[in-house]
């Protein structure tokens, strides 16, 4: 191995060391708190247990919507619950960004000489929000039990990809409202439709709000690609086997949203404090 | 009383000035009620018949409760009212001959009606003139939108009464983030935040409309639209009134405990 290697190897493995290490900082300090922490754990699972309590109210009144089984719609609020909260979970340094700029606290992140997201990241991480990934698990294996979809390897890997491409949409998403701030100083409130609006709303596959928000979610904010596709690939309402893989396409999200990071970077220019 | 009424009128001018914000509330609040009135439309095309509530009162139920949040909502607290318990400037306010629980009940009151001001207007421009499937609808008579009118000034008093508490509990343990986050979703789900309350099973319904949460949103959105009317009208404003008056009483009752015995932080 020749030196340079050497001297990005240690720069890799500095970096998983650091991360870990902001993570054990935050969980002992958070320890500190126990009962706090107690309540924010209970406080977090009962938020989205009342959305799943009114899917159900809803479902006892009305045995389908647009042809979907309550099963079926459980299967999709878990699988979005659960990627949505994974991203909340760790990237709640992004969320919270806005806040660091217009406190003038970047500058001190920048004269680090280390990765800059990767910093912000290890700002925050909310391990009380487990009590929602949780929640999502056991939604999940109820729906996947009592649903009478004809299990194949390939749909279970479909159900993986809608998990991991979802919580890497809501990563990137994260990431361009963090991105955002640096132009216009704050957070922008409207932001939120494309993260809490869409964990929330996205409980119920998005073809039932009608076709313009379904072409929303496909073409301007690939939500649809990790949630209705490849839904309707385990479903088994569509043969096309490349609707299991668009949750790949949807992962590309990331890539603009990194751009405007970099721009915003160069961009910035001290709130001072 | 005086003093009160003029600490007020500040709070609402101070609170008037955030425009900017309110400008990215309207835009959120207006994408949640479309969304929501789509999904109950899909819900109504799949079974119109034990649909409970008739589309029209479903959207102007929708649309009211989105452009009145700031003022209903269980999830929106005075930023500096916590603020000043946490770092302890609540003794600067202890010093001042006014009671903290008036005081406080004023103060978010006013920042309150301040959001919901700037909120409601353009949202509520924007739903009457949207296609007559997602239209807010006239309402029902002059009577009903005169009775609207009270009862959602009751219900913001209720919806006040019942934060103070929360913001009282605080007196008493510091760090009160996690009460808070548990009281409020379990309040916006009890409300009607989620589904409006006819949707909830029968059973659940009647004992739900009986609690304070029925108060808070259900009572003046139904009455509205003439969902709601008749002598279930009249007893659910007598109940509005009932917990407006134990509520306050209560909350006075505990802030008095909590003054005494009151530790605050240094720094």
């Amino acid at each position: 191995m020749n030196h340079e290697n050497q001297i990005e190897q240690n720069k890799r493995t500095g970096a998983l060391r650091l991360y870990r290490r902001y993570l054990s900082i935050l969980f002992r300090s958070k320890m500190q708190y126990k009962k706090s922490f107690f309540m924010l754990f209970v406080g977090s699972f009962l938020a989205s247990f009342t959305i799943f309590l009114s899917v159900y109210f809803m479902f006892r009144r009305f045995p389908q919507v647009k042809g979907y089984t309550f099963q079926e719609v459980l299967l999709c609020y878990s699988i979005v619950l659960m990627s949505f909260s994974l991203a909340e979970i760790w990237a709640r340094g992004l969320e919270a960004f806005p806040g660091m700029v217009r406190r003038g606290e970047f500058d001190r992140v920048m004269l680090r000489p280390r990765s800059l997201l990767l910093q912000i990241l290890g700002t925050q991480c909310d391990i009380e929000r487990f009590s929602r990934v949780l929640q999502a698990l056991v939604i999940l294996l109820y729906a996947v039990r009592t649903s009478s979809i004809p299990w194949t390897p390939l749909k279970i890997a479909a159900v993986f990809f809608m998990l991991t491409g979802g919580c890497v949409l809501f990563s990137g998403i994260f990431l361009i409202q963090a991105a955002m701030s640096f132009f216009f100083l704050d957070g922008l409130e409207f932001t939120n439709i494309f993260t809490f609006g869409l964990n929330e709303h996205g409980k119920y596959p998005v073809d039932i709000y009608g076709k313009g928000v379904l072409w929303v979610l496909t073409y301007i904010i690939p939500f649809a690609l990790v949630q209705y596709y490849p839904l309707l690939y385990v479903l088994g309402r569509r043969q096309e086997l490349w609707y299991a893989f668009l949750p790949f396409a949807a992962a590309l999200f990331l890539i603009p949203g990194y751009l405007l990071w970099r721009v915003g970077v160069r961009h910035y220019k001290s709130s001072g404090s | 009383m005086k003093k009160y009424i003029s600490y007020f009128r500040m709070w609402l001018v101070m609170g008037l000035q955030y425009r900017a914000a309110a400008f990215g509330g309207v835009v959120t609040q207006f994408f949640w009620g479309f969304m929501e009135i789509a999904a109950m439309h899909a819900f109504h095309a799949s079974n119109p018949a034990s649909y409970p509530m008739t589309m029209e009162a479903t959207c102007s139920y929708i649309w009211f409760q989105q452009a009145f949040i700031a003022m209903l909502s269980a999830r929106v607290f005075d930023g500096e009212i916590l603020e000043s318990v946490r770092s302890g400037n609540i003794a600067y306010e202890l010093c001042r001959p006014v009671r903290i629980y008036d005081l406080w009940f004023f103060r978010s009151t006013a920042s309150r009606l301040s959001g919901a001001g700037l909120r409601c207007i353009p949202i509520l421009l924007v739903a009457v003139l949207l296609p007559e499937s997602y239209r807010l609808s006239a309402p029902a008579g002059p009577g009903q939108f005169a009775l609207f009118l009270l009862t959602l000034a009751l219900a913001v008093l209720v919806s006040v009464a019942y934060i103070m508490l929360i913001y009282i509990s605080g007196l008493y343990t510091v760090s009160s983030d996690g009460l808070r986050r548990l009281c409020s979703s379990l309040m916006d789900f009890l409300t009607g935040g989620y589904i409006p309350l006819p949707f909830f099973p029968e059973k659940i319904r009647r004992f739900l409309e009986l609690l304070p949460f029925a108060s808070m949103q259900n009572v003046p959105l139904r009455i509205y639209s003439g969902d709601l009317s008749g002598t279930a009208m009249y007893r659910a404003i007598g109940l509005q009134v009932f917990w407006l008056v134990t509520l306050v009483a209560v909350g006075r009752v505990l802030c008095r405990g909590a003054e005494r015995k009151l530790m605050i932080q240094g720094g």
